[in-house]
């Protein structure tokens, strides 16, 4: 006999777990929070090794002695550096609002998983290790949007996202938040980082992201090649700053000002 | 999900939830019109993709706490990750027996501070003056404070 199973969506009695609302009650927390950031902004790269983080701190340090107020939320869960490269070591208040920032130097607000994650070890999670892999993603895409959501930022001209090496951290930005924010680049002059990066900024283009522009860092010898410029003519996009190893403070100021 | 008496046509709805151990979420439902009542069981990988979601079958108990999977699921934070402010930690009035503060002092430190505040929110909403172990028992199953 053939049963006659109505749809999911004719099923229109009250459902306690509500789980479609509790999920939307996470993004509209943090639409919510962010509301008082005047700009969010994805610092990203296709390739690893670029020194995002290291441009990520000292944008941020400069756009804060320039008078703005500035934020980082380290984004790359795995392998977290920002808390050490804004000297924001130490433990993180939580109170009714919520878990409030470390400041860094120069001001810097900074909530990184080096502050959760004990020095030395690995970011593990409770849980069966068979078939981690099905459920670790959604659970680094989870504690993102606690540190967006969670975490009172409180008004901030400008937050910077550094994040991690590859896509997956930024297709999660763009799930979590209400449009998908603008993204600065940063690349090494090399074809192969430019290859790497190209990928990245493509896929940025196609979720709808502006490209804010392209940061060339460790600029010059011994590195060859003109990864910046050639990708910053091919998506239209200014060369934000060419970054040589040792950059002078006058190099972090002269790009938090064309950062505007 | 939704759960359909077939033999009745009627949408069963949730009764409630459990943890019957062995990393096993059980979440019950009951046809309205025949009584029936259904266990869903997940497995222990399910339950950990349910907690990953941030999300609770049969809904939330209390408000979310900050940060609140990253405290209860990381196997590795740091014992002083969390300053907590007094005012977030009272317990409002609400009593821990000798039993639950020794088995509360159990809990490691970095998530201890979000642990005491659900299970005093639990016992504020439901007008229990005295947190025991049994009634953290109840909590940890009707919250989902798997691993907690």
């Amino acid at each position: 006999m053939a049963l006659n199973i109505r749809t999911y969506h004719d099923l229109t009695e009250p459902d306690r777990s509500g789980l479609l609302g509790q999920v939307l009650a996470q993004r509209a927390r943090v639409a919510e929070r962010l509301a008082v950031v005047g700009r969010v902004v994805a610092v990203m790269s296709g390739k690893g090794g670029v020194g995002k983080s290291f441009v990520t701190a000292h944008l941020a340090r400069a756009l804060s002695r320039r008078g703005g107020s500035a934020g980082v939320l380290d984004a790359d869960l795995n392998g977290p550096t920002i808390a050490r490269l804004l000297e924001a070591a130490g433990p993180l208040v939580v109170d009714a609002e919520g878990v409030h920032p470390r400041a860094g130097t120069d001001g810097v607000r900074c909530v990184s998983m080096a502050h959760l994650v004990q020095d030395g070890q690995p970011l593990a999670f409770k849980g069966p290790e068979a078939e981690s892999f099905i459920w670790r993603g959604t659970l680094e895409a989870s504690a993102l949007r606690e540190l967006l959501g969670d975490v009172v930022w409180g008004p901030l001209d400008t937050l910077l996202l550094d994040l991690p090496p590859g896509m997956q951290r930024f297709l999660e930005l763009c799930d979590l938040l209400p449009a998908p924010p603008p993204v600065l680049t940063v690349t090494i002059p090399t074809p192969e980082s430019g290859d790497a990066v190209r990928r990245a900024m493509r896929a940025a283009a196609d979720r709808g992201a502006p490209l804010l522009g392209v940061i060339e860092n460790m600029s010059g010898a011994p590195f060859t090649g003109t990864a910046g410029n050639d990708l910053a003519s091919e998506f239209g996009v200014p060369l934000l700053a060419a970054i040589p190893w040792h950059p002078a403070p006058e190099t972090w100021e002269r790009l938090a000002e064309r950062l505007g | 999900m939704k759960f359909l008496c077939v033999e009745c046509d009627k949408q069963m709805t949730f009764e409630e939830r459990a943890l019957p151990g062995d990393g096993t979420l059980a979440a019950t439902f009951k046809c309205p019109a025949c009584g029936r009542v259904v266990a869903m069981l997940t497995n222990p990988m399910e339950t950990q993709l349910v907690a990953s979601l941030g999300v609770q079958i049969g809904g939330r108990g209390v408000p979310a706490q900050p940060l609140e999977t990253v405290r209860g699921m990381v196997a590795t934070g740091r014992d002083d990750a969390f300053t907590e402010v007094p005012a977030v930690a009272t317990a409002g009035g609400v009593g821990w027996s000798a039993d639950a503060q020794e088995r509360l002092s159990r809990v490691p430190s970095f998530v201890r501070g979000m642990v005491k505040k659900i299970y005093a929110d639990y016992a504020k909403e439901r007008g229990i003056a005295e947190i025991t172990p049994a009634v953290m028992d109840t909590a940890r199953a009707e919250l989902g404070l798997e691993g907690m």
